[in-house]
């Protein structure tokens, strides 16, 4: 664009990180129009403005089309198995307090096949970042229903409906022990996107997204009604909170203070069945985090190891008379 | 200072434990008690015997008989000690199903399994007595030292029942001594529930001729954490039970000793275990509890943290195996403990750490299956599904510890196995070697059982995460925080690259790969000694705890003029070579397994529909060799005696 190589270098040094740096090789494969762009784009752009190390970022995933996120980023990836995406990040996040965690998982991922992990995840606390990628249907496996299908959705498995209201994901979490950020994003609003995705970011602590991600493929409507009409909408707000910009606030009016550490408060904006809220729902940056709890204050090393070991064999041996 | 104390005596605080004694609670003087008698008894001398202490769980027979084995080993005695555990925690009391205690195998040299049935059995109810009776564990005529206080209980029932007992096995011929364990320890405890059993290490003490100081010292380890008026209560009861032996017994056994020459470890294949992880420089164990593997992680949860690292229990084990292979992607090798029905659950994960080439070690602590199954019992029943168990072709390391001993190096054997190929290796042992105990020589520290640390140099730019040598299959290994080695990790089959592969091509080298790999490992071993001759009639194969039972066997058949020999394998999966020419110079080739085979004992079991046990089924596959199989699925070790009659059947 007519600025000289040696000018563009310059820039680079300085600015460090590019987005382009967080650009997996390999262009994202999902359908057009599927929210999940969104959040990639928004997770690549807040890499960039934190300038994340790449080598010292890892990004967990499940099994669903949500799931292939990591396979999109420039940074260590691990999509594993479905279900199980949040016990293997805590895994990695335990002996390795240097490495960003981020977990993308999807609603059968998270809600179904990985629900006891989820639940326990909470409570555990580990600092890491979960984006669960809420299109209320099974992607991948071509539409059968998921917890979180709306009662009476038509899918391959439930052809004249579900049968059962959908599981609150939003609830579920905020009931667990332990609790420390809950969030809700829309795919359709990035900017609130990127600045709930930050705020997760910047929580130590298990920090739950549940993003609205629409899914053109198999549930071209679902979202419809909150998209076409803002006013479905309950934009949460707060100075502990995210902040909307004029534009936002504009076309969002319905608005809500809502102190993140007002956990019944929180409870009953998880609760709402017309309006969709989001922002941060609930905060607690007290919440003690399991690999702290758990981190001893002893070194790993030959010497350590070898003193301990004689020691336990000492209370076991059996020496020769002299 | 455990050393110090389990080195030598120390007479000083012998003497102040003495002083320090509480005179009030018994009823008899010193003085009384080691008052005048009979002219020293004429001890037998055995070369082994094995003795069986019963009782109704929360009695102690357990700690009496591990003591009891302990000081045998302290005073240079083989031995090797069993628990018998009855499945619930409270079984009702005075129940057949209810024995808990041990069988300690004692002999002037060193053992190697559990031995044939009881020559002596101590038992605190003639129920738990019955018990073993009906399990055939009671060597016909055996000497039985049994609780009297029951001749005379208020309830007629457990009166009638105790004398209708006593009555029976004496006219079978068993030597059965009524001992008033009861009314002696109420003596000195008012609740003689909680005394008893070192009353009885104490006749025990009498009647193999073992060192009472001995039993003092162990007595005061056993205790440690107890304040000394426990410790002070116990001796007494043990001098109280010697003592009342040795003027009322008249059975006296000696068991010739010879004090090894370098330390031993006295240990269960558990605490080995848990100790083989320390020393492997693992640093995450990640479980759930389950029998008869949970000890091992009880023991490791209370001594990882000292050297910095974490036993994590997670909420199942699909979290637990998953976890470990987060730790380990992460460059922090880690460990999975469980047991049967927990290896099921861990199989997809297993799956996946094969596919992406993460290391990763899972021990399976056998019990009996299928299902819940016999959980505190010993079955060799894992074999297959440790090999075979995921999904996909998976190929992986399968080894299994056949000593006590052989826990503690499997373990750390194993970690470098898997970091070296960058795969997944199984440990199987079982529930008899998890809760049995036996010496074995202290291990020497050595720095290279440990980990290196982890790297975070940078990668050379351009480098793929599976560049797989074409020789070897073997590829790099990159773990996050590495400059240049970013990659996504994938359970889908994938290319150098790690990107997912559509390509058929791709997906048959990544296979190739890692089959290639196991190839590449298989030819670092070396083939297994035989125990015996190099040729004869019937070569025995065995894996796995039934080794010492196995080789026991052998010796004796040759002693008798039988043309038998054995062979142990440590890995099952892949199997060192040289094993078809082995079996060239046999005539017949037979497993013995703890686990179930068909016999042709039935009009539909035959050879077309006969299901052989799991090794006999791999030797046959893999050899192509006719390969027959015996075995039991009894819930505990086969005894030595037991393979000689099978063998014995079959050959000519
Ligand atoms: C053990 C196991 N069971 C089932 C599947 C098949 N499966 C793959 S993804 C998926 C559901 C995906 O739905 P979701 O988690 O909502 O992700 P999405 O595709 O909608 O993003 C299922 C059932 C699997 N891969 N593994
Ligand atoms: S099927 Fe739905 S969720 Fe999957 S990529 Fe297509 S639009 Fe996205
Ligand atoms: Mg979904």
């Amino acid at each position: 664009m007519g600025i000289p190589v040696s000018e563009c270098l310059l820039k680079l040094m300085a600015e460090g990180y590019t987005l382009d740096d967080y650009r997996g090789d390999i262009p994202p494969r999902w359908c057009t129009g599927c929210g999940d762009n969104g959040i990639l784009a928004a997770v690549q752009r807040l890499c960039r403005d934190e300038q994340l190390p790449p080598e010292r970022t890892v990004f967990v995933s499940g099994i669903g089309c949500s799931s292939r996120f990591p396979h999109y980023m420039n940074a260590y990836g691990f999509h594993g198995l479905h279900g199980r995406a949040l016990p293997v990040a805590e895994g990695v996040k335990l002996r390795r307090p240097d490495l960003h965690v981020f977990v993308s998982t999807g609603d059968g991922d998270c809600c179904s096949i990985g629900a006891a992990h989820w639940i326990h995840a909470i409570r555990y606390n580990m600092d890491m970042t979960v984006l669960m990628h809420d299109n209320q249907i099974y992607g991948l496996t071509k539409k059968q229903a998921s917890p979180t299908s709306p009662r009476g959705v038509k899918s391959n498995t439930t052809p004249r409906g579900t049968y059962l209201d959908p599981l609150n994901p939003l609830s579920v979490t905020l009931g667990v022990a332990n609790v420390s950020f809950v969030a809700q994003a829309a795919d359709w609003i990035p900017e609130l996107l990127y600045d709930i995705i930050s705020e997760a970011y910047h929580h130590k602590g298990f920090s739950f997204v549940r993003i609205l991600q629409r899914c053109p493929e198999f549930m071209p409507h679902q979202f419809d009604p909150w998209v076409q009409n803002p006013d479905k909408m309950l934009l949460l707000t707060h100075e502990k909170g995210v902040q909307l910009s004029a534009g936002l606030s504009k076309v969002y009016r319905k608005q809500e203070a809502h102190d993140p550490g007002d956990l019944h408060r929180a409870r009953e904006i998880a609760s709402l069945s017309e309006q969709i809220p989001v922002g941060i729902l609930y905060r607690d940056s007290d919440v003690p985090c399991y690999e702290d709890v758990r981190m001893v204050d002893r070194l790993h090393t030959p010497d350590v190891i070898k003193g301990v070991l004689e020691e336990e064999f000492d209370k076991f041996t059996i020496w020769p008379s002299e | 200072m455990d050393r110090q104390t389990l080195k030598e005596p120390r007479q000083e605080q012998v003497r102040r434990a003495r002083v320090a004694k509480p005179k009030a609670v018994s009823t008899r003087k010193t003085g009384q008690r080691r008052g005048p008698r009979a002219a020293p008894k004429q001890a037998v001398t055995l070369k082994e015997h094995v003795v069986e202490i019963v009782s109704d769980s929360g009695e102690g027979a357990q700690r009496c008989g591990q003591s009891f084995g302990s000081v045998a080993a302290r005073m240079g005695n083989g031995i090797w000690t069993v628990e018998i555990i009855p499945a619930e925690i409270q079984p009702p009391a005075r129940s057949i199903a209810g024995a808990s205690g041990n069988r300690i195998r004692v002999a002037s040299e060193r053992v190697t399994n559990g031995g044939d049935e009881a020559d002596l059995v101590v038992a605190f109810n003639e129920q738990v007595l019955l018990g073993r009776y009906r399990a055939k564990e009671l060597k016909p005529g055996c000497v039985i030292l049994l609780e009297d206080k029951w001749r005379t209980d208020p309830d007629a029932d457990i009166a009638v029942s105790y004398a209708h007992v006593y009555d029976e096995l004496v006219a079978e011929g068993y030597k059965v001594h009524e001992i008033p364990m009861e009314s002696e320890c109420v003596k000195y405890v008012p609740d003689p529930r909680r005394g008893k059993n070192m009353f009885v290490l104490g006749l025990l003490c009498s009647i193999y001729s073992l060192d009472l100081e001995m039993a003092r010292e162990q007595i005061r380890f056993v205790f440690r954490k107890k304040d000394a008026k426990v410790i002070d209560l116990n001796l007494e009861l043990l001098e109280a039970g010697h003592d009342w032996a040795e003027e009322n017994l008249d059975i006296k056994y000696a068991i010739p000793a010879s004090k090894p020459k370098d330390p031993q470890i006295v240990m269960n294949g558990n605490t080995a275990l848990a100790l083989g992880v320390l020393a492997s420089g693992m640093e995450v164990c990640a479980m759930y509890p389950i029998t008869p593997a949970t000890s091992a992680s009880h023991y490791l949860s209370d001594i990882f943290e000292r050297v910095g690292c974490v036993v994590h229990q997670a909420e199942d084990e699909i979290a637990a195996c998953a976890f470990a292979i987060g730790a380990s992607y992460a460059g922090k090798c880690a460990v999975t403990i469980t047991s049967g029905p927990g290896l099921s659950l861990k199989q997809e994960g297993i799956g996946l750490a094969v596919m992406s080439e993460i290391p990763l070690v899972v021990v399976d602590v056998q019990r009996g299956g299928p299902s819940t199954g016999q959980p505190t019992k010993a079955e060799q029943g894992d074999l297959l599904s440790a090999c075979f168990g995921g999904h996909g072709d998976a190929p992986k390391v399968v080894m299994a510890a056949s000593t006590i001993e052989d826990c503690f190096y499997s373990v750390i054997m194993a970690r470098k196995i898997a970091e070296t190929f960058n795969m997944v290796v199984m440990v199987l042992t079982d529930a008899s070697l998890a809760t049995a105990q036996q010496p074995f020589p202290r291990p020497d520290f050595n720095e290279q059982w440990l980990a290196p640390p982890i790297d975070q140099s940078a990668v050379p730019e351009g480098a793929s995460p599976y560049d797989w040598d074409p020789r070897t299959g073997l590829a790099p290994r990159f773990i996050p925080g590495q400059p240049n080695g970013m990659h996504c990790l994938t359970g889908l089959a994938h290319d150098r690259l790690s990107h997912v592969a559509y390509d058929p091509e791709i997906n048959q080298e990544g296979i190739r790969n890692r089959s290639l790999k196991l190839a590449t490992f298989q030819k670092t071993l070396k083939a297994p000694a035989i125990f015996g001759d190099e040729d004869g009639d019937l070569l025995i194969v065995g894996w796995g705890s039934t080794k010492g039972a196995i080789e026991e066997a052998v010796e004796r058949l040759r002693a008798d003029g039988k043309r038998v020999s054995s062979l142990h394998l440590k890995f099952l999966q892949p199997m060192p070579s040289g094993m078809k020419d082995m079996f060239r110079r046999f005539d017949k080739v037979m497993t013995v397994e703890n686990t179930w085979s068909d016999s042709l004992d039935s009009e539909v079991f035959d050879e077309d529909s006969r299901r052989y046990a799991g090794l006999a089924l791999l030797l046959r596959a893999r050899f192509l060799v006719d390969v027959d199989c015996w075995g039991e699925v009894k819930g505990q070790s086969i005894k030595p005696g037991k393979i000689v009659r099978a063998v014995l059947e079959r050959l000519p």
